[in-house]
């Protein structure tokens, strides 16, 4: 019994350690990310690593649920008697749901696993160590410049995913019937306003920083060789993952008070 | 007006019989967990000295080490730097007082992403902005000169041998001209030849600069020819502290067992 409740108490301690160190970490990011010298060409890099490389991978998945979503929805709302909805439901449902989420999703696996492993594997051979030794801020060289560039870089990789599940659930649907993309686009977002789309694309930069957020803290404080390694680069993917779901929950009810 | 610290720090940066060491190490403890590293252990290092930290495995040399340039941080005591106390100091002091030392470390720790040359430029492109890129071209020449890789510069680390990566490490160690340099086991798993080389190059950089240094090893051989003054650990703390001499002639079981062994 007794086993069971240190067990209990240690996996409380555990928790709760995490959230501090967690705390602290995001405290020195902070404070070396808004004082100088400024790290430009590494936030460049980082950018082009976060932002060009991912392109290819959020356009292919957006142009695969812009398909889905298309003959999901023709199914659905032909039953209904709905079809002319057809532009309106695709448009609101990518943008306002899936293309985020969907995005997010996918830049925390690519993203999040190489910048956890890449991180730990520099923690474990001391590169990290030699950066500080060479008087060089670590938070502010590794850290900071990989977090802001995923909060740069989710909105515009958001903006990819949407226009590509347009265009491929447009052209899947026109596969089935005559709709051009003029009264695709114009009947999708008739009566739109930014309100209605902004602040769902932008919530996307809160996924960015717990990506960058989870990813750098996972892989800075990785403890134990090649197995720490791998354990950073799967614990950046299911934690960021996890708490990009668990922020969406309270950013759409948010979004539903604040810009409804 | 200089203060009495400006006057013995500037003492202490020019002058060999400062009254300051360069590095003084007083009463230090550290614990990793229920582990005791460091048990009260107290050294000093003056200007242009070099002293050679020995000991058996797990005495705690490279915590020292680490501990010296901050990485870590003792439970109790204190280790100042030209008579400034570091432990406590915000990173960017801390990084101020960083600049004045140069650290191989034991695995060389080069960056994998970049070039040697690339690894070498890395803190002169960080401290020494003011730097042309030619200048900071040369600067890298020169120093891989010196530890004699001038012709690998576009080599990446993973495609030279440990002892090019050590001597590599110690070039990046020497960028910022550093007023201290630690080297955490300079020849270990080198083959002996490699290890004479990089011990006749501490040794030459060591005559050209007059830095304070502490080399750990536990390689007696390299300490005595590298070392002025020998310090031996044993569970955490100095046994002995003097010359090799000091060393042969002393009657301690642990000293006479431990150069029985090397």
């Amino acid at each position: 019994m007794s086993s069971v409740a240190n067990a209990v108490v240690g996996l409380f301690n555990g928790f709760f350690e995490w959230f501090g160190e967690l705390g602290i970490f995001s405290w020195r990011v902070l404070t070396a990310a808004i004082t100088p010298p400024y790290e430009w060409r590494e936030l460049i890099r980082q950018l082009d690593e976060v932002g060009s490389k991912s392109l290819p991978l959020v356009a292919m998945a957006g142009a695969a649920i812009g398909i889905v979503i298309s003959l999901e929805a023709r199914y659905s709302l032909a039953r209904f008697g709905a079809k002319s909805m057809f532009p309106a439901t695709l448009v609101y449902s990518v943008v306002q749901v899936m293309g985020p989420v969907i995005t997010g999703l996918v830049v925390s696996g690519r993203v999040g696993a190489g910048m956890g492993a890449e991180l730990a594997s520099m923690k474990v051979t001391e590169q990290i160590d030699a950066i500080e030794a060479s008087a060089i801020n670590s938070y502010r060289l590794l850290a900071a410049t990989r977090i802001l560039a995923c909060i740069l870089m989710l909105p515009l990789l958001t903006l990819a995913t949407d226009a590509c599940a347009l265009l491929t659930g447009w052209f899947a649907q026109s596969l089935a019937g005559p709709l051009s993309f003029h009264q695709f686009i114009s009947s999708g977002f008739s009566g739109a306003t930014f309100n209605a789309f902004l602040p769902q694309t932008f919530k996307t930069a809160v996924y960015g920083l717990i990506i960058g957020l989870i990813a750098c803290f996972q892989g800075m404080r990785t403890r134990g060789g090649a197995a720490g390694v791998g354990r950073a680069a799967t614990s950046s993917v299911v934690l960021a993952s996890l708490f990009l779901i668990l922020s969406d929950v309270v950013m759409v009810k948010f979004i539903l008070v604040f810009f409804s | 007006m200089a203060t009495a610290y400006d006057i013995t720090t500037k003492q202490a940066a020019t002058g060999q019989d400062s009254p300051v060491p360069v590095i003084a190490v007083e009463n230090v403890f550290k614990s990793f967990g229920s582990q005791r590293v460091l048990n009260g252990m107290s050294l000093h290092v003056k200007q242009g000295e070099t002293l050679a930290v020995l000991g058996r495995s797990g005495t705690g040399k490279s915590v020292l080490l680490r501990l010296i340039i901050g990485l870590d941080t003792p439970d109790s005591g204190s280790i100042r730097i030209h008579g400034k106390d570091i432990a406590g100091l915000a990173l960017d002091r801390l990084g101020e007082i960083r600049k004045k030392m140069g650290f191989l470390f034991q695995q060389a720790a080069l960056y994998d992403s970049l070039t040697v040359a690339g690894n070498v430029a890395f803190p002169l492109e960080h401290h020494r902005r003011e730097m042309s890129r030619s200048e900071r071209s040369d600067r890298v020449t020169q120093l891989l000169a010196e530890v004699g890789m001038s012709g690998d510069f576009e080599k990446m680390p993973s495609d030279i041998s440990g002892g090019m990566q050590k001597r590599v490490g110690l070039a990046r160690a020497l960028a910022l001209e550093p007023e201290i340099l630690l080297l955490d086991e300079p020849t270990a798993g080198l083959d002996p030849i490699s290890s004479g080389e990089i011990d006749e190059l501490i040794l030459k950089l060591q005559r050209e600069r007059q830095m304070a240094s502490i080399v750990v090893t536990h390689d007696l051989h390299s300490a005595k020819t590298i070392a002025g003054r020998l310090a031996l650990l044993n569970e955490g703390n100095v046994v002995i502290d003097g010359t090799f001499e000091d060393l042969e002639q002393s009657n301690i079981a642990f000293v006479r067992d431990f150069l029985k062994q090397s």
